[in-house]
């Protein structure tokens, strides 16, 4: 079943030569715009329920704008977008807040704000100063509140009812760690229950976590619509592509599909695995040492060069990355033609499962900065436990026990 | 125009918690709170009472109060504050909730009628002051005071009517929020609150009857003071320019209100 089809739309801001002009408009008077200003255009897509959507782009891509209208709080200028169900939008936490009420007033202020009656809110108002955990504080006036304490009330009141869709802006990192997890927690519980997740987040973990699908804005326009992994390389491969690099995506033999990137400056030349005996290797076992060596080559003279690497788990989340400069081996100055190879050493204290490897090439401690070359999926390989105990998790921590 | 009403009736919740908040939010931290809503309007009688009753108060006929003009004046300035509350609340709602109106979905009607209830709401308390002043004065209340019921209305149509569509007009005009209140002083000084309507040269008397604000003060004189029903007539012609205002701040309202949020 589609819970939200969003057909076409496009906004447009119109500026009339003079605001008597707009008036007339209003009586059917047709008055030409001077100027109109498009921030979206032929934006489609449809989401079925339980889809959890992450919405991506640079600043002014067109997210909050977007997100207001399938909310509702702004009109399209064309096409269409239809919501079956209720939509709960958390673009701004405590809005409408008066800070001489109190916390349970501005609970009550808040949901009514959001179209439940007080019968409805008497029922869930427990729940609420629970989720919340702020004490005593719940029956003081707002202004003694820090603003976490503010934020903590926001989002147990924008999350008291389940809702069909949940919309989020930027307000994953609510209040402290310790709520963080908290908030997180109600979300995936939403998720779960059947809720539609549509989250604007820069937060490459949170998306990754929460989504399955995600949408890439630029421009004002869709320009790429897949799973979250693929769409958050080309993103950062477009936040690190400088003028007159390139944008390559190539869909690797097993379906995958691999984000490069960069000036060419500096190139990869290969990127390999071995253990200690050294042979090239793509099963490694918990725990063995290993050996990640990296073939670079400068294809123009070079001020700086920084290499770096980061190994993700099979949902893309970083495990663990580092690069020269923070490994104080930064080279300088380099010319045309120089062939460099890199040996990392490490022991595979991993989890058993499939992990990536993504190399960039840049200058400085960044790799946006002077992007030479970026590619994802550089290298795939598994760690299996062969000779310790059982565990689970991503990484390989091995204790000791005493029971005394 | 039935899913403005449909929005108002849903958001009937919404709608009286806020101006209870409203009325709470103006105890916090302040010892008289609310009670200045009604210290205002009594302290600009008093003013006028005291400079103006020696200049005019002999020229009240039909009662023999001694405080005639003071209870007049009242009457007046229970009308007149009606009015100006609601017309100048509107005006600026819009763009004082321009950050709800953009985050929050919510039918967008329920902001004037919040300012509508709040104001009433002053009013009335203001009205229970009157009384009490008028039995210090020794003016009993009568049978004729049942008229402010309707009266009321009236003000409030009108008063709606004219804040709506200034209101709407204010987010892309701005303009409009400093010229507004400086109409309001003028229109103020050009109805007979603080004069005796037979104080005005003969020649001005027919310009008198243009302003709808005339009609109305006249009744709560009529009612208040004089103890007689309002002039039906007159009354209802400003009825009826309020009505028409009304229809016109609400279809404004209705065309108008996509585009405000693009310009707040």
């Amino acid at each position: 079943m589609t819970l939200l089809s969003v057909a076409n739309v496009g906004k447009a801001y119109r500026a009339y030569r003079s605001e008597w002009q707009r008036m007339a408009r209003w009586f059917y008077i047709p008055v030409k715009a001077s100027q109109e200003h498009w921030v979206l255009k032929h934006v489609s897509f449809n989401i079925a329920a339980g889809e959890a959507i992450g919405i991506v782009g640079q600043n002014g891509a067109g997210k909050s704008t977007l997100l207001k209208m399938i909310t509702g709080t702004l009109q399209p200028t064309e096409g269409k977008v239809q919501v079956n169900g209720r939509i709960a939008a958390i673009l701004e936490l405590g809005m409408g807040f008066n800070a001489e009420l109190t916390g349970r007033q501005n609970v009550y202020h808040a949901a009514g704000l959001m179209g439940f009656n007080t019968q409805q809110i008497d029922g869930v108002i427990d729940d609420i100063e629970a989720f919340a955990e702020i004490g005593e504080y719940f029956d003081q006036a707002v202004r003694t509140y820090s603003s976490g304490m503010q934020m903590r009330v926001a989002f147990s009141v924008a999350t008291a009812f389940r809702p069909e869709i949940l919309i989020i802006d930027e307000a994953l990192s609510v209040g402290d760690s310790y709520f963080q997890h908290k908030s997180f927690g109600r979300i995936k519980e939403f998720q779960r229950a059947g809720t539609t997740l549509l989250i604007v987040s820069h937060d490459r973990g949170a998306i990754q976590a929460l989504c399955n699908r995600a949408i890439l804005l630029d421009g004002g326009t869709v320009i790429k619509d897949g799973a979250p992994e693929e769409i958050m390389d080309y993103y950062n491969a477009i936040i690190a592509q400088k003028e007159n690099a390139t944008v390559e995506v190539q869909t690797l033999a097993d379906g995958t599909v691999q984000t490069r990137s960069g000036s060419g400056k500096a190139s990869i030349d290969s990127v390999a695995l071995y253990n200690t005996e050294g042979t090239p290797v793509e099963y490694v076992s918990v725990g063995e040492d290993v050996c990640l060596n990296i073939k670079v080559k400068v294809n123009a003279p070079l001020p700086e060069l920084v290499v770096g690497y980061v190994i993700k788990d099979r949902l893309g989340q970083d495990v663990f990355g580092t690069n020269t400069h923070h490994l104080q081996c930064a080279r300088k100055d380099l010319s045309e033609g120089e062939l460099l190879s890199y040996q990392f050493r490490f022991p595979a204290n991993l989890g058993v499962g499939s992990y990536s490897v993504a190399v960039a090439l840049h200058a400085s401690d960044v790799h946006v900065v002077d992007n030479y070359e970026w590619r994802d999926l550089a290298l795939v390989f598994n760690v299996v436990n062969v000779s310790q105990s059982t565990f689970v998790g991503l990484a390989w921590i091995p204790p000791t026990v005493e029971c005394k | 125009m039935f899913g403005m009403i449909r929005g108002v009736w849903d958001y009937r919740g919404f709608i009286l918690t806020s101006i209870k908040n409203e009325f709470i939010a103006r105890f916090a931290r302040s010892k008289l709170g609310g009670l200045w809503m009604i210290i205002h309007p009594l302290a600009q009688v008093a003013i006028y009472a005291l400079i103006l009753s020696n200049v005019l108060g002999a020229r009240l006929p039909g009662i023999e109060n001694k405080y005639a003009y003071a209870l007049y004046l009242i009457a007046g300035i229970l009308a007149w504050n009606l009015f100006a509350e609601i017309v100048g609340r509107c005006l600026t709602v819009f763009i004082e909730q321009g950050n709800l109106m953009k985050k929050m979905r919510f039918p967008r009607i329920a902001l004037p009628v919040i300012v509508v209830g709040s104001c009433l709401l002053n009013n009335l308390l203001l009205f229970v002051a009157v009384l009490v002043i008028f039995a210090v004065l020794g003016h009993s209340p009568n049978v004729q005071m049942f008229w402010l019921i309707p009266l009321t209305l009236a003000v409030v149509s009108l008063a709606v009517g004219i804040g709506l569509v200034l209101g709407v007009l204010n987010v892309f005009l701005r303009d409009i929020g400093q010229v507004v209140p400086i109409i309001l002083q003028v229109w103020f000084w050009f109805t007979p609150i603080v004069y005796s309507v037979n104080i005005v040269p003969d020649y001005l008397k027919d310009t008198l009857d243009v302003n709808p604000m005339f009609a109305i003060v006249s009744a709560y004189h009529n009612v208040l003071v004089y103890k007689v029903s309002p002039d039906l007539q007159q009354v209802g012609v400003t009825f009826i320019i309020a009505v028409g205002l009304m229809l016109l701040g609400l279809f404004l309202f209705r065309r108008a209100s996509a585009e405000m949020v693009d310009s707040l």
